[in-house]
């Protein structure tokens, strides 16, 4: 089981948290044309990357906040974690 | 009472204390501190069981948690727990055990038979022997395999044992207290580390108990005891016994067991039978020690031969002789100290040696206590059926490969020892990859992958001098690295007789034109031939070996045999063991009891129960109640001998004909707060909320970005900026992530914060004709008129002194309001209601009339807006707006979503007007159709129309629109109906929508 730091809370065990997907999938603006193509991927394409990955995470049974970690996907090593305004690629 | 075989001056169990256990029904005596198998083998019993595959007879093999034979049943207050290893389990008064994997008995097993008929069970045999003709399987093989299959049988009642979860953090965890342990565990506390120290044992030390050393001026058995004492008086420090730490997880999360009651007569009222320790350590020291290896020699599974260290413990720890004519067969210095306390205790050991002329201490002493020993001698073959009662032995050449002066003894025990295999389950299930060592042919731990360290000799460290001073460096270390201490203990001296090498021989060949079974894994018989047989047939990988052969895969996960069957497999190949690798160790390194591992979630507390704070009313009204997610609410509430369908038709009727009251405060309830909430809501919902007036609600539907329907619900604007959504019951938590998501991570911009408020409130619907007149009453300085409170109106208003809210929605389609207080007034809110409302003919109603009164007014609901479908199908697209942008908006472009012949929801009555239509049905055109039959849809949800008293149903078919007026059928394979149907407006009563407006 994972040991997330949460940037609000501290460390935490998994269980506390909800897996949110790739952090760096950035949601089409609104109001804004788009290709069904270019939808498609947002909504749909994930990559599943071997090694370092931005995701999200949620503290659902903690503060609330969805946060970023830096997870390493094979070995599950964790680089660093991060509120969700703190970066934005 | 006497005991054959237990010796008087010696072992640690309490000899004042006598205790009864039946073994098989019969009876027998042990004293407090003995296993099954110390006392059973005190008491000259070594049958015990009988083997998975060939039903060969069973003895004792070790003396702890590596004992491949010993598995046994225990049977306690009527209830059986199976897989009991007889070496682990302490006895206790009343204590019954039983064999498992025999018919009719021990004795007499008629499964033996297999034993003669093994030429038709070689390695493989399963996916040889069940192959044709496949309609076997299902009522011939399966049936077969499932009865010969497993060692026991679960109890089927339930478990009324209590077992728990705990959670635990510490600075270091070490796995064993061996003297590594001890040592490393002394001087991690001294240094003011936090300290868990687990033994899987009820005796810590280890192999001090049993060896013959020094440490400072003590005893290994005085040391370690003192170390003990002291460890237990430290603040900093747990010391537990009878805990096995299994599993080693990610980010150093390791799982630990530990036996509570286990060996108690009966559980405590307040004590678990096991704990599971979930323990977080930032720091862990593997001190599992090792585990013997076999020798491998002719029917080298005979009850009588185990391993030398087992019998040694057998003496030292138990006061129990395991023969008195011992043969000790070893290719090391180990079983020289098996047989010198063999002497001490009166017995003449003959020691074999594979080794040609070996010199040390302990050979010395050995020979100087007038032992008898052969060198450059091996065990051919085991005598004996149910017990060891000689062995035939030889002269090996050099080169290890002839036999010769082949000559039969007699004895009644053969002890071997073929070296020793670290314990390194643990590191490896941390993600260490280990290396193979020659000098002792056996794995140890590579690079630690996480924050753990191996330390002993399961590191392959076998002396006690290296180990002593290797285990108060690493805690030493380890502790300084967290505590940043620098208080550092002294190494005691250590005092132990020298060994030299071992033998790298370890497999007895067959003398010619002999063909005895050669065990490498004892619990799953598979034996040499099995091996060459796998790799003649082609197989390589050490992986598929292991499966194809089944080596090592029994409940030991062959803690005995997995280095012997990688050493086999790399002879034949012409490789070196580290070629071959070694098969992956997964947890848990033992069996542990699914008990243990469910704790107490069991039963109502496998998941949280909410209830209402009507709930007890509720109850007292006969409410029967059905679960809604984890909220449990009222179904219906039984009159006399009512049926469910009777009770509901009854209250649904009440609705449409004078008033009813429902418990509506499970639905999801969130307050949306701030400068820019209309603003969002506009982006969450599919219509528009921009010029929602203050005091108005609106229904609104929301998306996933997918275009599907995620929930409905109506959402009030109570203040300038201040919104109260609901939600559906089962969707409440997945809203607010979702709506936290968007303010989160989407439009940090937006100034607007969300809340949870489900349990603020207590929340009943009235709804019915008569539901005004009742209002008038229960709010009586309030307006709440046609004018004053509107269709979709919202007001504040005092409920007989307690703040209320009234909201002007229906669900039911009737002329209905929700009225909210704040949750502990709930109670007081629906008496008063139920109390005033006794005039009006009230009458509360559960979720079965709930749905029948929104069914037939074709209201959608979790049936239809079921993760499948957009709001055309549902007939939401009159919400759907084209001005705005929303979440979810541009999917519903797509193609499929815009389709002509695109699904949609309608009414679908039976022709008949009696039959009840299953719900999950398919719709189809032609009900004899080739199979498959095209279907149009299904039908999401069923009842009995109360206002026109014949069945309805809703569902969604194929350009659902052009079907009305259409007659199709209904087709259930499961309930093997066929209804002929008309497909009607899903809006079956009232579809002006008149009576939530008059």
């Amino acid at each position: 089981m994972l040991y997330i730091l949460c940037p609000h809370c501290g460390s935490r065990s998994q269980n506390e948290f909800a897996y949110g997907g790739d952090a760096t999938v950035k949601r089409p603006e609104l109001n804004k044309e788009i290709s069904d193509q270019d939808w498609d991927n947002f909504v749909y394409l994930r990559k599943s990357p071997r090694g370092k990955h931005l995701e999200l995470w949620h503290h659902i049974s903690g503060c609330r906040q969805w946060i970023k970690v830096e997870r390493d996907t094979s070995t599950h090593e964790i680089f660093k974690t991060y509120k969700a305004d703190e970066i934005t690629e | 009472m006497s005991q054959d075989f237990r010796l008087d001056n010696i072992g640690m169990v309490n000899r004042n204390k006598k205790i009864s256990f039946t073994f098989n029904d019969k009876k027998y005596f042990g004293y407090e501190g003995d296993t099954i198998a110390s006392a059973l083998i005190a008491n000259g019993v070594h049958l015990v069981g009988r083997s998975f595959k060939y039903h060969r007879p069973r003895g004792f093999f070790g003396v702890g948690v590596d004992e491949p034979y010993a598995i046994l049943q225990l049977e306690r207050n009527n209830e059986r727990d199976p897989n009991i290893r007889a070496t682990e389990q302490e006895i206790f008064e009343g204590l019954e055990v039983k064999s498992v994997n025999c018919w009719p008995s021990v004795n007499f097993d008629i499964g033996a038979i297999n034993n003669f008929l093994k030429m038709f069970f070689p390695a493989g045999f399963y996916y040889k022997t069940f192959m044709w003709p496949p309609s076997f399987w299902y009522k011939i093989y399966e049936p077969f395999i499932r009865m010969a299959a497993g060692f026991g049988e679960a109890s089927i009642k339930h478990d009324k044992e209590r077992y728990e979860h705990k959670y635990e953090y510490c600075d270091l965890l070490i796995t064993g207290s061996g003297p590594s342990g001890l040592a490393s565990a002394y001087a991690a506390a001294k240094n003011g580390a936090r300290v868990i120290l687990a033994e899987d044992k009820p005796r810590y030390g280890g192999s001090l108990l049993t060896s013959d050393v020094n440490i400072g001026n003590q005893t290994g058995v005085e040391w370690s005891e003192k170390i003990i004492t002291e460890l237990k008086s430290m603040s900093n420090v747990i010391v537990k016994n009878r805990s096995q730490v299994f599993g080693y997880y990610d980010h150093n999360m390791l799982v630990m067991s530990e036996r509570i009651g286990d060996h108690l007569p009966k559980t405590q009222k307040y004590l678990p039978k096991q704990r599971l320790w979930y323990i977080r350590a930032k720091e862990v020291l593997i001190s599992s020690g090792s585990i013997e290896r076999p020798l491998v020699f002719g029917n080298n599974d005979t009850p009588g031969v185990m391993l030398s260290s087992a019998a040694k413990e057998y003496m030292k720890v138990y006061g129990v002789l395991v023969g008195k004519k011992p043969l000790i067969f070893t290719n090391n210095d180990s079983g020289y100290e098996t047989a010198i306390e063999f002497k001490k205790n009166g017995v003449n050991p003959l020691i074999l040696d594979t080794r040609k002329e070996p010199s040390s201490d302990i050979i010395n002493e050995a020979k100087n206590l007038g032992i008898e020993i052969k060198f450059s001698y091996v065990v051919v073959a085991a005598k004996g059926y149910k017990k060891v009662k000689s062995a035939d032995i030889a002269k090996i050449s050099d080169n290890k490969k002839d036999l010769s002066n082949i000559e039969n003894i007699e004895c009644d025990c053969i002890c071997v020892s073929g070296f020793w295999t670290p314990s390194i389950h643990l590191a490896s299930q941390s993600g260490n990859k280990s290396e193979f060592n020659e000098k002792i042919d056996a794995f140890i731990p590579k690079k630690s992958k996480q924050k753990e360290n191996t330390i002993g000799s399961a590191n392959g460290k076998f002396t006690l001098e290296e180990t002593i001073n290797e285990a108060f460096d690493k805690g030493y270390e380890v502790s300084n690295k967290i505590t940043e201490n620098n208080n550092k203990v002294s190494i005691p001296t250590v005092v132990e007789k020298k060994s030299t090498d071992h033998d790298k021989f370890w497999c007895v060949p067959l003398p010619k034109g002999k063909s005895y079974k050669r065990f490498l894994d004892f619990q799953n018989d598979v034996a040499v031939t099995d091996i060459e047989l796998a790799l003649r047939e082609g197989f390589r990988s050490i992986e598929h070996v292991k499966r194809y052969t089944t080596l090592g895969m029994a409940t030991d996960q062959g803690k005995t045999s997995n280095l012997n069957g990688l050493q086999l497999v790399s002879d034949i190949e012409n490789k070196v063991v580290p070629q071959v690798g070694h098969t992956t160790f997964r947890p848990p390194y033992t069996p542990v009891s699914i008990g243990a591992i469910v704790g107490r979630e069991v039963g109502k507390h496998s998941k949280p129960t909410r209830k209402s704070p009507m709930h007890e009313w509720h109850e007292k009204n006969n409410a029967v109640f059905v679960d809604a997610g984890v909220w449990l609410r009222p179904r219906y509430y039984k009159q006399g001998n009512e049926t469910l369908f009777e009770a509901s038709k009854r209250e649904a009727k009440n609705v449409r004909k004078n008033v009813g009251v429902c418990d509506v405060t499970t639905l999801g309830k969130i307050d949306v707060k701030g400068p820019d909430a209309a603003e969002f809501l506009n982006r969450v919902y599919t219509n528009a909320w921009l010029k929602l007036p203050v005091g108005k609600a609106r229904y609104g539907v929301m998306l996933r970005e997918d275009g599907i329907v995620m929930d409905d619900g109506t959402t009030t604007r109570i203040s300038e900026n201040h919104y109260h959504m609901t939600t559906t019951t089962a969707q409440a938590a997945n809203v607010l992530s979702h709506l936290e998501y968007y303010l989160q991570l989407v439009w940090p911009e937006l100034n607007v914060n969300v809340v949870s408020t489900t349990e603020q409130w207590a929340g009943a619907a009235i709804a019915g004709p008569n539901s005004r007149a009742l209002l008038m009453k229960l709010f009586p300085n309030t307006d709440v008129s046609n004018e004053a409170l509107t269709f979709m109106g919202y007001k504040e208003a005092d409920l007989f002194g307690i703040p209320g809210k009234i909201y002007r929605i229906s669900f039911s389609g009737e002329l209905a309001y929700e009225v909210n207080v704040e949750s502990d007034y709930g109670n007081f809110m629906w008496e008063k209601i139920i109390e005033v409302g006794k005039e009006f003919q009230i009458q509360p109603y559960g979720t079965e009339a709930l749905s029948t009164l929104r069914i037939e007014m074709g209201h959608v609901a979790g049936s239809e807006l079921d993760g499948r479908t957009i709001p055309h199908d549902a007939s939401l697209e009159g919400l759907v707006s084209k001005k705005k942008d929303f979440i979810g908006k541009r999917s519903l472009s797509r193609s499929a979503f815009i389709k002509p012949d695109r699904e949609k929801i309608v009414g679908v009555v039976p022709l008949d007007k009696t039959t009840s239509i299953p719900e999950g049905s398919y719709i189809v055109k032609d009900p004899k159709a080739k199979l498959p039959n095209p279907k149009l849809g299904h039908v999401s949800a069923s009842c009995w129309s109360v206002e026109y008293d014949n069945p309805f149903s809703l569902a969604i078919i194929k350009d659902g629109k052009n079907m009305i007026g259409q007659k199709l059928f209904a087709m259930s394979p499961l309930k093997n109906k066929t209804i002929p149907v008309e497909i009607v407006s899903s809006h079956y009563v009232d579809p002006e929508g008149k009576r939530v407006r008059t």
